[in-house]
């Protein structure tokens, strides 16, 4: 094999082999985090944060893994795929953590899997239905804008288990934002039809803004990047109209039963069942 | 590192503008590149060094001539295999929503983005060859170009995830580890990379499978159910008898293929005999069992009938697959033009301002 | 020497027309342009071409390579060229860009706990 020495140095080269699969650059961003939660904290709403923060992610996980397979091209679905996965991973430190201060032992599987609708604190932009591509896109910026500001502040939060999966979801958020970026000014500025469908999508986005904002008020953050992108992609800045009624109170629109049904379904026809 | 400038075909002249192009490549195209002899190389000189390297099993590269049957052979065969991936993804991708837990839900995410990138790969080795892959696209949804028969079939239960990653995973390394040495280096390339993130995925499979044996009574019965309705179509996943396939003697003689369709399923049925046994499931053939004498298994003739009928169009979710691959095609169109105008747009501003600026 | 493709003399420039959204009209459809990729695997060893991928323009085509050729933390710095053009990312750019995925366990074969006695797995 001396004529595939070009692929042997990226494959074969070295011994440690870190950018395979099978290597050792794994990181567990728990390691050495001390878990026990620290005087003065309130656990009730500690784990009360965390559960809205898991669900949020949980349910656009579930939008994102709706396009598997109906991505409008190949090297999209693999993006669209890193960004679910990412944030799937996120819902469930933070499962994770809500069942170790609630008091209530859970696991993560129990959060997700054993409540019902009213019982999920996601905001209600998570769950809508994807729509277009330009929806989905405008919807994942506007989602990783805010989530990435709130993370932010997150980072030193005193329970050092939701610091450290705030720190390391920064870093994941900050991709996220700019691959949503990226295509939202693509599509406001490529062709007529991208422009007046992303225009929609700004719109249809725009009512679901407040209840964000309750939880974690980031306006300016998320205006700055909204501002940014949509003038580098010639879309008018949405008008803030919130909608009453919130998501993180379990005030949800029609469309969260049905995809929890989908996520719940075989889960609880085989009770006792290990997966 | 140079990037070099490959002619889509051995007839087509060298892209103008390749100066930076190393000379020691050799002009092996057959334009107008004159030999040291000032008359260009004779076909009969180019087959023979083209044959010198293949029995040297050196590698033969983008740039090299070669024999239009051997490119069209690749071509053909690096396609269909990407396309595999790439419908491959929704028998278990129906499941990714659905998965019982967060972890299989994860793993599942993460293989079936692996089959993308797979098939991400592959094109991009077909790529080298001169096609292209709006064209092989447009082959796939109009059904002019296969895909393997296996993923025609449905996926009822969360069990045939498992089985999936066991039987069409386990099936799959067994072809494809031996690619990795195939004589066309970017399709031996492409599989070796392929290969080391396969390992996970029949392992995934297996450990599954594993633990919902350990479950309920009906979780088993489900595993059981899977293994009987999936064993035959892996098998058939080698492909024809050897005696009856047409196109393996000529892949085989050009090293594309290592090994014939029949010598790959029996290493198959040696490799998964002894994990149905310790996984606690029976493998639905009646005539599976170790022949001493041979140190291999005998084992059943698979339905050919039914393969031909998969083939040809008729298996049970034919229709649905490829309908789902140009619905995506077709409903992203407007997302990939929008991003072909933005560029275009972004280019002529950025020539504009250097006008500006000079 | 590395294994990049042909260049497409028509396509890509077909796109550059007048009217950049409709020069495609009547033309065979394409793809996006194709793009070489190349990434460093870590420091001290030469950036390595390791396939090709379609993007719109160069960011893309950063974006594009950081998803498909190191979804597992492999690689510290990609170069993509399309034609004469090379485009690489940025140091300040690598904690985005290749931290995220060093906690995929699952993508690690011996994440899955199979016993020492279950032949060829």
């Amino acid at each position: 094999m001396s004529d595939d020495h070009v692929y042997l140095s990226l494959a074969e080269g070295h011994e440690d082999d870190t950018r395979w699969a099978y290597g050792t650059g794994f990181e567990d961003p728990l390691h050495g985090v001390d878990t026990t939660v620290p005087e003065g904290v309130d656990t009730g709403r500690l784990a009360a944060q965390c559960v809205a923060l898991a669900d949020d992610a949980l349910v656009s996980a579930q939008r994102l893994a709706e396009w598997t397979t109906r991505a409008p091209e190949l090297e999209e679905e693999v993006a669209l795929a890193n960004i679910g996965l990412d944030l799937l991973g996120q819902a469930r430190l933070l499962y994770a953590r809500a069942g170790r201060t609630d008091g209530t032992g859970r696991d993560e599987d129990a959060y997700a899997y054993f409540r019902d609708p009213a019982e999920f604190r996601n905001v209600r932009l998570a769950e809508l239905p994807n729509g277009d591509f330009a929806f989905s896109l405008v919807r994942l910026l506007v989602l990783s804008s805010w989530r990435l500001a709130h993370f932010g502040e997150l980072s030193s939060h005193p329970d050092p288990v939701l610091a450290a999966v705030a720190a390391k979801g920064v870093k994941e958020l900050t991709y996220h934002r700019q691959y949503a970026a990226e295509w939202v000014v693509r599509l406001g500025d490529g062709t007529p039809e991208s422009h007046r469908r992303t225009r929609r999508a700004v719109e249809q986005v725009a009512p679901y803004f407040g209840e964000l904002f309750t939880a974690y008020d980031a306006r300016d953050e998320v205006a700055a990047v909204l501002r940014q992108v949509t003038e580098a992609a010639g879309l008018p800045m949405p008008v803030y109209r919130p909608l009453p009624g919130s998501g993180r109170a379990g005030e949800h629109t029609e469309h969260l039963a049905p995809l929890l049904a989908e996520l719940q379904g075989v889960a609880r026809a085989h009770p006792g069942a290990t997966w | 590192m140079t990037t070099t400038h490959s002619a889509e075909t051995p007839e087509a002249p060298e892209v103008s503008g390749t100066s930076g192009a190393p000379g020691t490549s050799g002009a092996h195209g057959t334009s107008g590149a004159p030999a040291a002899s000032g008359a260009p190389l004779p076909e009969q000189a180019l087959q023979e060094h083209f044959d010198a390297t293949i029995a040297r099993d050196q590698r033969v590269e983008p740039r090299d001539w070669m024999p239009d049957g051997y490119r069209r052979t690749l071509v053909r065969q690096i396609a269909q295999h990407a396309h595999s991936e790439i419908i491959g993804m929704q028998p278990e991708g129906e499941w990714i929503t659905r998965a019982p837990s967060l972890r299989r839900k994860a793993i599942l995410f993460a293989k079936v983005q692996d089959e993308a990138g797979h098939g991400l790969y592959l094109y991009s080795a077909a790529e080298t060859l001169g096609a292209d892959r709006a064209d092989l696209t447009e082959r796939l949804i109009e059904g002019r170009q296969k895909y393997s028969s296996i993923f025609n079939y449905p996926t009822p239960t969360f069990a045939d995830v498992g089985v999936i990653g066991w039987f069409v995973d386990g099936a799959a390394i067994c072809n494809q580890v031996p690619l990795c040495r195939s004589s066309y280096g970017p399709y031996a390339r492409a599989m070796v990379r392929i290969c080391k993130e396969e390992s996970f995925h029949q392992r995934q499979g297996y450990e599954l499978l594993m633990t919902m044996m350990r479950g309920t009574g009906a979780q088993r019965a489900m595993v059981q159910d899977a293994v009987d309705r999936w064993w035959w179509p892996s098998l058939m996943m080698f492909g024809p008898p050897d005696g009856d396939s047409p196109n393996s003697a000529a892949s085989m003689a050009w090293k594309i293929k290592r090994h014939s369709n029949d010598e790959l399923r029996q290493r198959f049925v040696d490799m998964t005999v002894p994990q149905a046994e310790k996984l606690g499931v029976t493998l639905p053939d009646p005539d599976l069992r170790w022949n001493a004498e041979r140190g291999r298994h005998d084992f059943g003739t698979p339905d050919w009938s039914e393969l031909k009928r998969v083939i040809g169009g008729d298996g049970p979710c034919n229709a649905e697959r490829t309908e789902r691959r140009r619905s995506a095609h077709e409903e992203g169109a407007w997302v990939r033009e929008a991003a072909t105008a933005h560029a275009a747009k972004q280019e002529r501003r950025a020539r504009a301002q250097e006008g500006a600026v000079a | 020497m590395s294994d990049t493709h042909g260049t497409r003399g028509t396509g890509t420039d077909g796109t550059h027309g007048t009217d950049g959204t409709r020069s495609t009209e009547g033309a065979p459809k394409r793809d996006w342009p194709l793009y070489e990729v190349f990434v460093r695997g870590k420091r001290g060893l030469n950036h390595v071409h390791v396939g090709s991928l379609h993007a719109a323009d160069d960011t893309m085509a950063l974006t594009h390579a950081r998803d498909l050729y190191t979804r597992r933390n492999e690689g510290v710095s990609i170069w993509v060229v399309r034609s004469e053009h090379i485009a690489a990312s940025t140091r300040d750019e690598k904690d985005p860009f290749f931290a995220p995925s060093a906690d995929k366990v699952y993508r690690h074969p011996t994440f899955y706990d199979i016993p020492d006695d279950v032949p060829h797995i």
